[in-house]
This record gives C-alpha cells, sequence and structure tokens, in this order.
C-alpha cells in the first residue's frame, strides 16, 4: 500500500502570529517556520504504517515555496520515501490545494492519503474533506486511531460527544487529529539519509490546475485585546469580586 | 434569496448552536429553512419550527444520517443546494467533517469558523489560533460557512415552520459506521454553559482532577474543561479540550486551574466574559487575560473557594 501524506510548512506553533501594520496580512518575515503539528502526526502514522508492514511507500508531498523543501526533509528524515513538491509563491485556498493533490494523486495512485485534520495558520479545517469529496473517496476525519485491515481503514475519530468508529474503503483520505501519536524527533543519521532521498520538484503550472482564488482578503486585523485584570488575595475576594461582576 | 442552516442536534434535542447559526443567516438576511437530518427527527424538527423567523423546516432521515456520516450528509446537501445561495453549518466537530465536503462538490471555497457577517459576500473569521481575524470577500455564486457559534446571539423562539420531508439519496457504499462512545454527562453542555471550570496539567491525575475540578464545577452548575495537557494525559475525556483544535467556548465565567495559558488554549477561551485564574506561578500568561487572578497552590485555594461559595450561599 502506497500512503501520500500532504505536509505544509507553517508559523512554528510556539511563535506568536503578528498582524501586518497595513491590515494586509501576518507578518511571516524572519518568523520560524516548521511543519504544520498535524502534518507532522500523519507522517509520523504512515512511517509507523510502513514500520508495520501494513505500507510500503510513504510518498510526502507539499505545495508551497522553494523553503517547502525543507519541511518535505524533515518528513524525509522521520521516513517517508520521497517527496514531491509542487512549487508556487501562490497561498493557495484549501479548494486549490485539494486540485492540486487530486492532480499529484492522478499520478501516484496512493491506496490511502494521511494528511492533518488542520493547518494552524489558516485553520481551515478543510483541505482533507475536500480532497475526499473531489476524489469521491470516503474520509475519516479528526483520527485518534488508524487500523489497516486488508482493503479497509479502521478509524477511531474524535467527535463532540466522545469517540466513533467507522470503517472505510481503500482508497480513502484520512486526517490525523492530536492524539493519533506522538511524532519522532529525527535522529541525526536519518536527517543526513534524509538529504539523498528523493525530492521532486514539479512547477504549480506544470499540472494545468485551476487554482485561481475564490476570496478576496479585505483586510487582517487584530483580535480586540483582553486587558488584564486584578490579582486578588484570597479566595473569599475572588467570591465576593465574582459577585460584584453578577457571574455568580 | 434563501439561506440553508444545517441543524446541530443528537436525534433527541435540538441543540442551542441552531439558533445560533439562524441569527448568523438572518444577518445575511433572504428566506431562512433549517435542514434537520438524521433518524427519528420528528421532535427534533418541531422544535426548530419554533425558531423565530423560519421559514420552513425540511427534514431527512436515514441510518447514515442518524450516525452523522459526511459522505451522507454532504450528498444530501448537494441535492438540494440548486434552492439556497448559502448553505451554513455550526463549527462543531460534527459540522467541520461534512461542511468542506459540501464546498468541494459544489466548486465552491468554504469560509470557515465565520465570527461576523459584514455583508452578503463578506465575513470575518480568526485565523492563527485567533490571533489575527481576516475578513473575506466572496466571488462565489453560492457561499458554503461553517458559524462559529459562541460569535451569536441565539434566535428566540416563538415561530411556527412549517415541516417537510425531503428524500434521501443513496446511502454512501464505501464508508460503515461501526460504533460511538458518547460520554453522557448531567452537567451543561461545554459549548453552551454559562460557567466552565477547566483543568491542567497541574492536576497531575484523572482522580485528581475529578476530586478538585468535577466538585467546584458542580458546586458552580458549570461544565468542565481542560487544557490538552490534561486530555492527552488521560486526566479527562478528549471532548473536554478547549482550545484552537478543541471546543472554542465563550461562558459568562470561565475559571481556570493549573492551566499555563498557551496560545493555542486561549484561542478557545479569550472570548469569554469574566476569565478567572488560578495559578502557583505569578508569571503564568494565563493572568494576561484574567480579569481576576489568584496566584496560589490549587490544592488549598480550590477548597478555600468551595468555602467561600458555601459561605456565600452557593
Ligand atoms: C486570501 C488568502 C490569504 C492568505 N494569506 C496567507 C498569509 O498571509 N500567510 C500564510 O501563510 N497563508 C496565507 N494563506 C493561506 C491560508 O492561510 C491557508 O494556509 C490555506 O488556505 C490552506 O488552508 P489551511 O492550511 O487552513 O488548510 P487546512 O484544511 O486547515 O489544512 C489541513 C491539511 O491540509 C494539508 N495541506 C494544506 N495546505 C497544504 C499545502 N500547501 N501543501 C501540502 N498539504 C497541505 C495538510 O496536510 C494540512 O494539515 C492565505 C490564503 C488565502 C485564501
Ligand atoms: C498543534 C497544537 C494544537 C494545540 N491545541 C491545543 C488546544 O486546543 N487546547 C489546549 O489547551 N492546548 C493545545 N495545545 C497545547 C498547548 O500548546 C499547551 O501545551 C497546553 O495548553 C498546556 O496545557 P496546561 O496549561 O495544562 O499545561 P502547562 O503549560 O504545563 O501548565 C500547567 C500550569 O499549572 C501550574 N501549576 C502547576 N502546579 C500547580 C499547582 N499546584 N497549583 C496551581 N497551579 C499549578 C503551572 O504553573 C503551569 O502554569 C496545542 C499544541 C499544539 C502544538
Amino acid at each position: 500500500m502506497k500512503v501520500l501524506v500532504p505536509v505544509k510548512r507553517v508559523i512554528d506553533y510556539n511563535v506568536k502570529a503578528r498582524v501586518k501594520p497595513d491590515q494586509t496580512g501576518v507578518d511571516l518575515a524572519n518568523v520560524k517556520m516548521s511543519m504544520n503539528p498535524f502534518c507532522e502526526i500523519a507522517v509520523e502514522e504512515a512511517v509507523r504504517l510502513k514500520e508495520k508492514g501494513a505500507a510500503t511507500e510513504v510518498v510526502a508531498v507539499s505545495i508551497g515555496p522553494t523553503q517547502a523543501q525543507e519541511t518535505l526533509r524533515t518528513a524525509l528524515a522521520m521516513g517517508a520515501d520521497r517527496a514531491i513538491l509542487v512549487q508556487t509563491d501562490q497561498d493557495l485556498e484549501p479548494l486549490a490545494v485539494a486540485k492540486v493533490l487530486k492532480a499529484v494523486i492522478a499520478e501516484e495512485s496512493p491506496e490511502l492519503v494521511l494528511m492533518g485534520k488542520q493547518a494552524i495558520d489558516g485553520d481551515n479545517n478543510a483541505t482533507g474533506q475536500m480532497l475526499a469529496a473531489l476524489l469521491d473517496w470516503p474520509q475519516a476525519t479528526f483520527a485518534s486511531a488508524v487500523e489497516i485491515a486488508g482493503s479497509k481503514a479502521k478509524v477511531t475519530r474524535e467527535v463532540d460527544g466522545g469517540l466513533q468508529t467507522i470503517e472505510v474503503d481503500l482508497p480513502a483520505v484520512v486526517t490525523a487529529d492530536l492524539r493519533l501519536n506522538e511524532p519522532r524527533y529525527a535522529s541525526l543519521p536519518n536527517i543526513m539519509k534524509a538529504k539523498k532521498k528523493p525530492l521532486d520538484v514539479k512547477e504549480l503550472g506544470s499540472l494545468g490546475v485551476d487554482t485561481a482564488p475564490r476570496l478576496k482578503v479585505v483586510k487582517v486585523t487584530e483580535p480586540a485585546k483582553r486587558q488584564a485584570g486584578i490579582k486578588v488575595e484570597t479566595a473569599a475576594d475572588l467570591v465576593s469580586n465574582l459577585k460584584t461582576a453578577g457571574v455568580l | 434569496m434563501a439561506v440553508l442552516v444545517i441543524a446541530d442536534h443528537d436525534n433527541a434535542t435540538l441543540k442551542d448552536n441552531t439558533h445560533k447559526v439562524v441569527t448568523a443567516a438572518q444577518a445575511i438576511g433572504g428566506d431562512v429553512d433549517v435542514l434537520v437530518a438524521g433518524t427519528n427527527v420528528g421532535p427534533v424538527a418541531a422544535e426548530a419550527a419554533k425558531i423565530a423567523g423560519v421559514r420552513k423546516v425540511l427534514t431527512a432521515e436515514s441510518p447514515e444520517l442518524g450516525q452523522g456520516l459526511a459522505e451522507a450528509v454532504a450528498d444530501l446537501v448537494v441535492g438540494l443546494a440548486s434552492g439556497y445561495d448559502y448553505i451554513l453549518t455550526p463549527a462543531t466537530s460534527q459540522g467541520k467533517n461534512f461542511s468542506p465536503r459540501i464546498a468541494a462538490k459544489l466548486d465552491v471555497a468554504q469560509i470557515s469558523d465565520v465570527t461576523e457577517v459584514v455583508s452578503g459576500d463578506t465575513f470575518t473569521h480568526p485565523i492563527y489560533a485567533g490571533n489575527a481575524m481576516e475578513t473575506v470577500q466572496s466571488a462565489d455564486a453560492k457561499k458554503v460557512l461553517t458559524v462559529r457559534p459562541t460569535a451569536f446571539k441565539a434566535a428566540g423562539e416563538g415561530g411556527s415552520a412549517k415541516i417537510e420531508s425531503v428524500s434521501v439519496p443513496a446511502a454512501p457504499a464505501k464508508t460503515h459506521f461501526v460504533d460511538q462512545k458518547i460520554v453522557k454527562s448531567a452537567r451543561p453542555e461545554l459549548g453552551a454553559a454559562k460557567i466552565v471550570v477547566s483543568g491542567g496539567r497541574a492536576m497531575g491525575s484523572a482522580e485528581e482532577f475529578q476530586k478538585v475540578i468535577e466538585p467546584l464545577a458542580d458546586k458552580l452548575g458549570a461544565a468542565v474543561g481542560a487544557s490538552r495537557a490534561a486530555v492527552d494525559a488521560g486526566y479527562a475525556p478528549n471532548d473536554y479540550q478547549v482550545g484552537q483544535t478543541g471546543k472554542v467556548v465563550a461562558p459568562e465565567l470561565y475559571v481556570a486551574i493549573g492551566i499555563s495559558g498557551a496560545i493555542q488554549h486561549l484561542a478557545g477561551m479569550k472570548d469569554s466574559k469574566v476569565i478567572v485564574a488560578i495559578n502557583k506561578d505569578p508569571d503564568a500568561p494565563i493572568f494576561q487575560v484574567a480579569d481576576y487572578g489568584l496566584v496560589a497552590d490549587y490544592k488549598a485555594a480550590v477548597p478555600e473557594l468551595m468555602d467561600a461559595l458555601t459561605a456565600a450561599g452557593k
């Protein structure tokens, strides 16, 4: 079974995003970038499937600027076999990302697409579901456990009141939630080995996909700021303050 | 112009999220219909028909809709889409599961987690864990939105919409429901509660979480929440997680106990009206957003708080 893992280069999760003063977007100049944490979880799961013998090949793919090669090298160091960069400096919307992934899938024919449930920049939580729709494949989102049995995947999903388990026929799209696994750190020898693994670069234009934006950004602003309040000395002070505030 | 709102329910009762999304739909304007898809949805549809300003309630029933399978819901809604200019869904884990599938089938963008309707084609939503608010204008003919319920007031009651059943497309062939473990709780629901008490990593064990957080929540009539660290460590179930990748809450009162206040956690609770933090570290970032901070060991502070609440007649 071939597993395709789309990975995204995003602002590091420890960095607080700052809105540009001209309200055109978020300032990413000189900001630390990393692999989206949910994509790391997806890579880890794919590599574990390979280690268990359920997968034969893990292909990481990213759509983004030249620097996304670093993100792909991270995936290779974690254990992916090869990587594809669809190079573009455009910011693509989830629907466009899904269309590009569909084109890559037409060439690669994976049986499983494992990806993050959400990227921590756009926070859209949409790309995997859209990709499944475009392919007319089943989807299993927000996975906290994945089991491959023959031509099916049994997936436990984190849902509103608890957990749901579904079974989907392969090929399918599975999106990873936080508790699916704890991604490994790549070891130095593996980082060195990853430098020699194949990384294919394609130009976005060569895929012939319509990636025209559907949305125009009017502005990006700072959220309303909260004022830090007061420190109270005792629990009794706290209760009397809450009474005065009318919330008890 | 017409707006379809997809109801949030559990096949037994209608969730308040639906009323909130109806308010968002009314801000857009036009006729508002509510779709109740599930099993034995009669009572839920009757509740939806009472929401003020709703034109009609559509019902659709099948086992797969009752199980909430994304493929089933998406196929149904895509079939109804020709009658609507907007399709709105509450941004719950259920809504987030099927709504993008609908959008892609219609070849339109989804605007996720809308917090403000600026106009009929322009909407604001949070990005980067709520550290930026993005306003986007959509050029698509149909607009598919998930709506953050906490950003809208619930629509009132007093309506008497007619209820119509619609036919259901063939069941999805490649997805099968196996089972589900839904935790039933006597406490208010996390997303809708007026008061939320949350515990963090400081609890150290599930027993401690239950001993400290739950009695305080019960005393306050509150829902229970948790940080990711507490959930990952198994102190609390997954659906308690508040944050960027968990639930977004905006209660009247949010009490954070032994939670440091990471940006991902703040993303889920910083719109609460009043925030209380109990933390032994005076420099914990949670104090930067707290209205009332108590620098103390929770082991002493929570029992004292219980006593003070009792003294105050709670
Ligand atoms: C108008 C506009 C302005 C934007 N401005 C900015 C900006 O200033 N800065 C910025 O960084 N981004 C910007 N973006 C990009 C945007 O924030 C999202 O990154 C993009 O819409 C994809 O959504 P998402 O990452 O939230 O997808 P999600 O649906 O949350 O992603 C889920 C998963 O999809 C996969 N995935 C998503 N994108 C890719 C990719 N490119 N390659 C491989 N896999 C992928 C990953 O597995 C990921 O875990 C902009 C987008 C638009 C439409
Ligand atoms: C992709 C991604 C998504 C994430 N999504 C979420 C999310 O949705 N929600 C979320 O919550 N987190 C999320 N996180 C995790 C987040 O970054 C933090 O790690 C997490 O919120 C920390 O939880 P905590 O505050 O309980 O633990 P810690 O940060 O360890 O804080 C524990 C606090 O308890 C205090 N303390 C310790 N002992 C006591 C005592 N006896 N009395 C009083 N105080 C005490 C300490 O001073 C400390 O401030 C996410 C992270 C990533 C990478």
